[in-house]
């Protein structure tokens, strides 16, 4: 598959297509792997990084799951390209750095990306819709027993696997979900939920933004322990976890709308208005305002195709799309303008919010079909 | 300025890290010689400097033996680790063994590994595990002075260490 064509299909967690997806968007799930003996990534020469990739790709490659997929070397890419996969995230900022020795290959339905030679020599994630973590590890652990028969992966039997940071030591793996949360934002539970989730050893941040910043009301939670407990262990007690955060927020938007109608039908009216008819925007303005617009869809407000063209709009107006979009490199004002243009370009046929509507027949209560995650 | 070591004037001024903390000294010239200070080869200097009197703790002793031992298998050194906070080989688990574990604490749930092998390390690591768990075994049963207890742990435990470990 070429880069181009990868472009043209976005995955089905990006759009937003699948069921189920109202507040937590996506899971991914991420296995760290080195081979025994050999350099890590960060401490190999050139040389070496080369003679691991040699060995590593062509085995990645002929994986069933693999057929068909986009392979490429990072040093065959242009900065642009790089980036924009990073904006997909298909790879990370920390492999987008790297050149020569250093690989991505991902499969034909972008459910699987594999990594050689980022931080570890291999990295391998899954990434599926919806809360799917068990699904993602399932995929990505089949991979990792394929290539395993093949490729001898440092193992200790009392540390696990080794990753080139402590961190990751054990079964090596990260698993982590996107959630939407503007009902706990707006309803400023959020720092609570945070709190409490903070405590029970897994980490939340912002997914964009730095820091604590979140934009979009996007935030994303995930294991920080990789030692001591089981893949299935850290697995179940995260969806626990997200399910109990899930139904906050889906608690925190039907009592946002019941107690104060008026301020919600004013956040996505005006979230509408603007991004219907903005010629600048800025991206936190747009990230926020699109969550907004995202939220209104979920109660029934727009169709409900909306959000999925919310969740595509998140990917399309980050700073290399635009570029690729126009061809050519943009300074921030152009970016604004631009980025303005494809919001109302891809918003363009989508009406009001129904609003006025439903408060002339007194149905205040949202449809609670649509409210509710499947 | 006076010589640590004698009354003879200070021509020598040595700076040293012991164990993280900043060491000075002042010497003169015979004493210099003698302890081998201006001898460029002479690093092992850190060991007959602290016998004359500058008490360090067992752990930083460690610690600063660690700091110059390389990895055999890629020659990383532990002072890189503490710097970028990676390692640069699976090897330096090993080599930096008491360091990292003493790390981990705190930052796992645990510090002994759960969850998925490699296939063909299977029993290799039921037997690590098995054997593991034996000798704390062992260990309590004669802290408890339970010798015919323990006599069967070690028994037990002499048997699984005879079997040819799974090659890795």
């Amino acid at each position: 598959m070429r880069f181009s064509t990868l472009l043209k299909h976005p995955a089905d967690w990006m759009t937003g297509e699948a069921a189920g997806t109202s507040v937590v968007l996506t899971s991914r799930v991420r296995l760290a792997r080195n081979l025994r003996r050999e350099p890590f990534p960060g401490w190999s020469t050139k040389e070496r990084r080369v003679a691991v990739l040699d060995r590593v790709k062509p085995e990645v490659e002929a994986l069933s799951e693999m057929k068909n997929g986009f392979s490429q070397e990072l040093d065959a890419l242009t900065s642009l390209q790089k980036q924009v996969l990073v904006e997909r995230h298909l790879i990370s900022r920390e492999q987008a750095a790297r050149g020569e020795g250093s690989a991505a290959i991902v499969n034909r339905k972008q459910a699987l990306c594999l990594m050689i030679n980022e931080e570890d020599h291999l990295r391998m994630q899954s990434i599926r819709p919806g809360l799917a973590l068990k699904e993602a590890y399932d995929l990505v652990s089949a991979v990792d027993a394929q290539l395993e028969g093949n490729l001898e992966f440092a193992f200790d039997h009392e540390l696990g696997y080794l990753s080139a940071c402590p961190t990751n030591l054990g079964t090596g793996m990260r698993a982590s979900a996107m959630l939407h949360l503007p009902g706990l934002v707006l309803s400023d539970q959020i720092a609570q939920v945070l709190q409490a989730v903070g405590k029970l050893q897994l980490a939340v941040r912002g997914f964009f933004g730095e820091g604590t910043e979140s934009l979009g009301n996007l935030f994303q939670i995930s294991n920080q322990s990789t030692l001591g407990e089981s893949e299935d262990t850290i697995i179940r007690r995260l969806e626990r976890v997200i399910q109990q955060v899930a139904s906050h927020e889906r608690n925190a938007r039907q009592k946002l709308f019941e107690d104060d109608p008026d301020m919600v039908f004013d956040r996505v009216g005006r979230a509408y208005g603007t991004l219907r008819h903005a010629h600048v925007i800025p991206s936190k303005e747009a990230l926020n305002l699109l969550s907004i617009l995202r939220l209104g869809a979920e109660l029934g407000f727009f169709p409900s195709e909306t959000g999925g063209t919310c969740d595509s709009l998140l990917m399309e107006i980050q700073p290399a799309h635009l570029q690729l979009h126009s061809g050519e490199k943009l300074n921030p004002e152009q970016r604004d303008a631009i980025r303005a243009e494809i919001i109302r370009s891809r918003l363009q046929s989508l009406d009001p919010p129904a609003i006025v509507a439903t408060q002339e027949s007194e149905e205040l209560h949202p449809p609670s079909d649509t409210v509710a995650d499947s | 300025m006076q010589c640590d070591f004698c009354d003879s004037k200070a021509t020598v001024f040595l700076t040293q890290l012991i164990g993280g903390e900043m060491k000075k000294m002042c010497l003169c010239e015979k004493c210099a010689q003698d302890k081998g200070v201006t001898d460029p080869a002479g690093f092992a200097l850190g060991e007959s400097l602290i016998g004359d009197g500058f008490p360090v703790g067992e752990e930083s002793v460690a610690g600063s033996a660690n700091d110059g031992a390389n990895c055999p298998v890629c020659g990383f050194t532990f002072k890189k680790f503490q710097q970028v906070g990676r390692l640069g080989c699976s090897e330096c688990y090993e080599t930096f063994g008491d360091e990292i574990s003493r790390r981990l604490k705190g930052m796992h749930k645990g510090t002994t590994h759960i969850g998925r092998v490699p296939e063909g390390l299977v029993e290799e690591h039921a037997r690590q595990q098995r054997l593991d768990q034996l000798r704390n075994r062992l260990d309590e049963a004669i802290a408890a002075e339970n010798y015919e207890e323990a006599a069967g742990f070690r028994d037990e435990i002499q048997e699984l260490e005879t079997i040819e470990p799974v090659q890795t």
